[in-house]
């Protein structure tokens, strides 16, 4: 089974490399950019019998620090 | 008085730690292995060092974090085992959950690597009792990742309870209330971002870190 785990920042939290690519694509003369906030996307090939719970652990426990991401799991 | 400092693939500052300790305690410290699940008894220190543990992949000390040998740290930690995380070492501390918040990439997006003026925001701990509430010491940083970050709530609890150990005098990296390094709840876990292990001699550019070492040995004793 193959899972894309998408970890944002969370609302509210500053996001420096968000804004310098903000800044990079105003000066490459794209207008109407209203905000830019970058992630990061994990692929996992896992086993057909990993649970939800299990899942959701990976997350919490490693792939998000939930002090400052969220997380969201899709499933391909 | 016995100490370790904790080694990761990518941990640089781990020597510097080390001499410094010594310098201190007269007591070389046990270097201790992050595959290792064991640390040695009695330990009056436990030291996480500086450097790009694994690279820094995934965050900053995040992978560190879920080495074997943290899991004893912790534990250590809980039962009040001094633990001094600097640098990369804070970032780890963080990660694990011994201390609140976050070290995220600095505003300016800028490696920082300069000395800095901090603020000693609190005196009441192990490692800051030597130092004057209010005083500023000159310590150097060198992060690319120092940005502290928590909620509000959780910083006017920090700053309630006098767990903000150190400030920035000016803003270094955009830290959330100029934060630099940050108490546990029980005031035996320090992370802060600046070096204070690269000043402990008037010959290498001034000794204003090294009343933190000592606080901690008088305190703790030989």
């Amino acid at each position: 089974m193959k899972l894309k785990i998408f970890v944002t920042l969370k609302p509210g939290v500053l996001d420096p490399q968000g804004k310098a690519i903000h800044h990079a694509l105003e000066s490459l003369g794209f207008a109407g950019v209203n905000d830019v906030r970058a992630g990061k996307l994990i692929e996992l090939e896992v086993a057909d019998a990993t649970t939800d719970a299990q899942i959701e652990e990976m997350c919490r426990q490693l792939l998000a620090n939930t002090v400052i991401e969220n997380y969201r799991v899709e499933r391909a | 008085m016995k100490t370790a400092v904790i080694v990761f693939p990518g941990s640089n500052c781990d020597r510097d730690l080390a001499v410094a300790l010594e310098a201190v305690t007269g007591v070389k410290p046990t270097m201790v292995w992050h595959g290792d699940s064991e640390l040695p008894e009695g330990l009056g220190l436990i030291g996480v060092p500086g450097g790009f543990s694994y690279g820094d992949y995934l965050r900053c000390g995040a992978i560190a974090a879920r080495s074997p040998i943290m899991r004893a740290v912790v534990e250590s930690a809980n039962k009040g085992t001094p633990v001094f995380g600097v640098c990369n070492g804070f970032q780890v501390l963080a990660e694990t959950g011994l201390l609140p918040g976050a070290l995220m990439r600095n505003r300016s997006l800028n490696f920082v690597c300069r000395d800095v003026d901090l603020e000693v925001a609190n005196t009441d701990s192990a490692f800051t009792r030597l130092y004057e509430q209010g005083e500023t010491i000159r310590i150097p940083v060198a992060h690319h990742d120092g940005n502290y970050f928590a909620d509000a709530d959780t910083l006017d609890r920090l700053e309630g309870e006098g767990r903000v150990a150190f400030r920035y005098a000016e803003d270094v990296n955009g830290s959330a209330r100029g934060i630099a390094g940050v108490l546990n709840e029980k005031r035996n876990v320090l992370g802060m971002m600046p070096h204070p292990e690269r000043r402990i001699e008037a010959a290498h550019g001034g000794d204003h870190g090294r009343r933190l070492f000592e606080g901690l040995l008088e305190m703790v004793g030989a």
